[in-house]
């Protein structure tokens, strides 16, 4: 068996490098781009930890994953130990080891990374979630005594997942209510097949239900039924929103409502949820990438997200157009990192002012204008300041926006004794998640504005705490 | 799974569906749609709610067949199932007294102006419905509609029943002898109900009209069904489907629902093949047994 590596060793191992495929061959597929570790390597990077008296690792992943103790079991080869460690404080390891912005969470507070490159958390995160998978071990429905109550979860994104877990292995009876036809959320619409495979958010899904969760796709709350009918007629005790930020937001400028323009939610769930790369055996189309100029419009995860789509969809040329540099770009370092491998072209500095059609209305051109930084703004990130005189026009086939997400109103409307903030998200507060109308949890992207997996399901989390002590107490 | 309990053409290409859902039936209020998926590898397709009986827990559909999955939705019979409904979506239709009342519809679009045409009887308008088809065997929902009614006109593009012309031809008559009218509500093809808008523009009637988009979620999520209203950007699924005839860009909203009418045809091509295959098939076996 394995032990820790002693201090001098520790110098000569370095961090083990993940394989991926080929840039050139997975920039025309759509087959996960992450190989992950073999059993050797994983054994080899979770050999470096140094097993910190303080592991500050642990401070820097928002569910506090119990690292130290699952890195050991990974050292012991004890895989499936080291797994179910995991799931004490993260029901969905396999897509946080995935999609997890490790290198400015639990990897960038561990120790040897002061050094060294850190330890390879997230990897081994995935390794040991796959490993799982992989063998078939699935868990047993929830052995919890029965509580006799009802809670009801508004969403099957990462936050409604982490709360319907906990939830459940607590003893309540859990429906949670998703109005697309699949359950995952972003997950399964937002997130390509390429970084986050969809059987594993299914496998996901698929053993929370065998641990007792009730899932009802095509029920939109505020529609099929608000929530006052859920805690009023269909016997819910609490209610946990967590329906997302999913309202796209366009940028108003001339030209956005020609055919050929997109929101990135559109491209991607046409993409990911519909299916649309496999037309026609699947029925949703999509406008034809193959040879065309595609153009993104934003700097973070979606952005990167569907410029890469576009460029497997067979792009001529797809394109991010940022406005500030690449510096200032929030999405995840491997992810710029990636596109660029692939073939993506950063037109930074740059920004539409108007999209350019035919007579039919058809996108075909766009007017740019470039940028230079000035002072920061509010955010901490240098303004970008139009350049006078730098306007150009540029052909372009299809647009893509994507400037970030609003929150939909569907629940707020049907339901005013929600609080919400100017923004349109729900309010609610920070260690129980309780909004202003009793009974009522919300966390998430709803509460949060755009965020990450693991803030969301973090969110979850500490909801089901506040959950149970509100039926348990019924204090408010 | 979704149970179709009654399935019924009511003329040609043009089909009457019950789906077994009483959460959608309880919940539905005219002008308000669903989304259906016909099967595993199907799309979202957006379908008006016609009609929805509570205590058999059925909501009423009727669909005109035109491409791969209306045409496809369009061969299933009672006991088949759907993979997917879910609803009821968008704003239900403002139902006011408001007097005398026009309700117009074309086409299949006469199954979406039913249910308002119902309700703003209930509310106590005079209501005038204008019944507008191809020609005679197009015409659907002609009793109900009459049952409805106060005044009920059919008309027929070839004049082979009813009123020989447009639904226009019609309104236009209407407001010609001098005729009070409140209220319009318009559903049809784009390029009828933009003629509607134009009849009733120059007498300031208020006339609304329900727009049809393509569209993926219906929940206000991708953005998709985007139309141009007052020169602003409504979401049709969540701010409509329903919206001021006068102030909808009508050319913006053609073009964007041409933007895939290859795919459109070719999905169409692939399907008719695959049927017909089917049937070659299905006859060869027939012969050898
Ligand atoms: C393309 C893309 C890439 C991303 N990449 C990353 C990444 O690499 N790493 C990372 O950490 N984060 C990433 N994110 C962000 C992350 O996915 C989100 O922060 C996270 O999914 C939020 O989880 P949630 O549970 O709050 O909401 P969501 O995942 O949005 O789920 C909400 C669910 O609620 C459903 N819903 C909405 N309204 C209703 C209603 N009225 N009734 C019933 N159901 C409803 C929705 O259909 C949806 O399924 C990405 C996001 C996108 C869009
Ligand atoms: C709110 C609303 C209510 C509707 N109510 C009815 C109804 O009661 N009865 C009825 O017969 N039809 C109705 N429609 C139209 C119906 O949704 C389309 O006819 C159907 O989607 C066509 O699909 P197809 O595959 O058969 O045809 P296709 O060949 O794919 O398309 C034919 C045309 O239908 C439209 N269309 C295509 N895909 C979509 C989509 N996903 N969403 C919306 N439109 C699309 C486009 O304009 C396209 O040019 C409604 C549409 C909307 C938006
Ligand atoms: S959940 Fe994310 S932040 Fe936490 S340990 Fe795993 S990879 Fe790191
Ligand atoms: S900080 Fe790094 S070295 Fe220390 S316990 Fe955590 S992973 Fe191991
Ligand atoms: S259909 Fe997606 S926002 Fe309306």
């Amino acid at each position: 068996m394995a032990e820790f590596l002693l201090p001098k060793e520790r110098m000569k191992v370095a961090r083990q490098i993940m394989p991926e495929q080929d840039p050139t061959i997975r920039a025309r597929n759509f087959e996960e781009v992450n190989l992950g570790l073999t059993k050797e390597q994983a054994i080899l990077d979770a050999q470096r930890c140094l097993q910190c008296k303080k592991p500050t690792c642990m401070d820097g992943c928002p569910v506090e994953v119990d690292i130290i103790g699952f890195l050991e079991l990974v050292v012991k080869e004890d895989f499936l130990g080291a797994a179910k460690k995991i799931k004490e404080d993260n029901v969905l390891p396999a897509v946080c080891g995935r999609v997890c912005p490790q290198e400015t969470q639990c990897e960038a507070l561990c120790v040897v990374g002061k050094r060294f490159e850190p330890v390879s958390i997230g990897r081994l995160e995935r390794f040991v979630a796959d490993y799982e998978i992989f063998e078939g071990v699935t868990p047993d429905k929830s052995s919890a005594p029965k509580k006799g109550k009802k809670v009801a979860i508004v969403g099957s994104g990462p936050a409604g997942l982490s709360c319907a877990g906990d939830l459940i292995n607590m003893g309540y009876d859990v429906t949670v209510f998703e109005a697309l036809h699949e359950l995952g959320g972003v997950l399964v619409y937002g997130i390509p097949e390429f970084r986050l495979p969809k059987d594993i958010v299914r496998k996901e899904v698929d053993n929370m239900r065998k641990m007792g969760v009730e899932f009802k796709t095509n029920v939109v709350i505020g529609a099929t039924y608000t929530i006052d009918e859920l805690m009023q007629e269909e016997g819910y005790s609490a209610v946990f929103v967590a329906v997302g930020a999913g309202l796209p937001w366009f940028m108003n400028i001339p030209g956005e409502s020609l055919a050929g323009v997109y929101s990135a939610n559109e491209f991607l769930t046409r993409v990911n949820l519909m299916k649309a790369y496999k037309f026609p055996e699947y029925d949703s189309p999509i406008l034809d990438c193959a040879g065309k100029r595609v153009a993104v419009f934003g700097g973070g995860n979606v952005a990167m997200d569907a410029v890469r789509t576009a460029q497997r969809l067979g792009a001529e040329k797809a394109a991010i157009y940022y406005r500030r540099s690449e510096a200032e770009m929030p999405a995840r370092a491997e992810e710029i990192h990636h596109a660029k491998d692939e073939g993506v072209i950063f037109e930074i500095l740059t920004t539409p002012i108007e999209f350019l059609g035919d007579e039919n209305e058809r996108l075909h051109s766009m007017k740019c204008i470039r940028m230079e930084l000035g002072e920061p703004d509010a955010s901490g990130r240098r303004r970008p300041v139009p350049l006078e005189n730098s306007e150009y026009i540029e052909p372009v086939d299809i647009a893509i926006v994507s400037i970030g997400n609003g929150s939909n109103p569907l629940i707020s409307q049907t339901s005013p004794d929600i609080e919400t903030n100017k923004w349109g998200n729900i309010i609610a507060d920070e260690d129980k998640m309780r909004t202003s109308k009793e009974g009522v949890f919300a966390g998430g992207d709803i509460v949060t504005g755009g965020a990450t997996v693991i803030l969301a399901m973090g969110a979850g989390r500490k909801a089901a705490r506040g959950i149970h002590e509100y039926l348990e107490t019924g204090n408010w | 799974m979704y149970d179709i309990i009654e399935a019924r053409f009511l003329a040609q290409d043009i089909k009457l569906f019950k789906i077994y859902s009483p959460p959608i039936a309880r919940k539905r209020k005219a002008g308000q749609f669903l989304i259906l998926r016909v099967s595993e590898t199907g799309e979202r397709i957006p379908l008006t709610i016609a009609d929805s009986d509570q205590e058999q827990g059925t909501v009423t559909i009727i669909v005109q067949g035109i491409g791969k999955t209306t045409k496809e939705l369009n061969t299933l019979e009672a006991g088949d199932q759907i993979v997917d409904v879910v609803g009821p979506l968008g704003k239900p239709s403002e139902i006011e007294k408001f007097g005398t009342t026009v309700s117009i519809g074309g086409g299949v679009g006469t199954a979406i102006a039913f249910p308002t045409a119902v309700a703003l009887k209930k509310a106590g308008n005079h209501v005038i419905t204008i019944n507008g088809a191809r020609s005679k065997d197009m015409v659907i929902l002609e009793d109900e509609m009459k049952a409805v009614s106060d005044e009920a006109y059919i008309t027929t593009d070839d004049g082979s029943y009813g009123i020989h012309g447009f639904v226009t031809t019609k309104l236009q008559e209407l407001i010609d002898d001098g005729r009070q009218l409140d209220f319009v509500l318009a559903i049809g093809p784009i390029p009828m109900m933009r003629a509607v808008a134009e009849v009733t523009r120059p007498h300031g009637i208020h006339t609304v009209v329900s727009l049809n988009p393509i569209m993926v979620d219906g929940t206000g999520m991708c953005g998709g069904c985007r139309v141009q209203v007052d020169n602003k950007v409504q979401f049709a699924c969540v701010d409509g489907p329903e919206f001021d005839a006068h102030k909808v860009d009508f050319t913006n909203l053609i073009n964007r629902n041409r933007v895939y009418s290859e795919h459109e045809q070719r999905s169409l091509e692939a399907y008719q093949h695959r049927c017909n295959l089917k049937k070659q098939a299905d006859e060869l076996v027939a012969k050898s047994v």
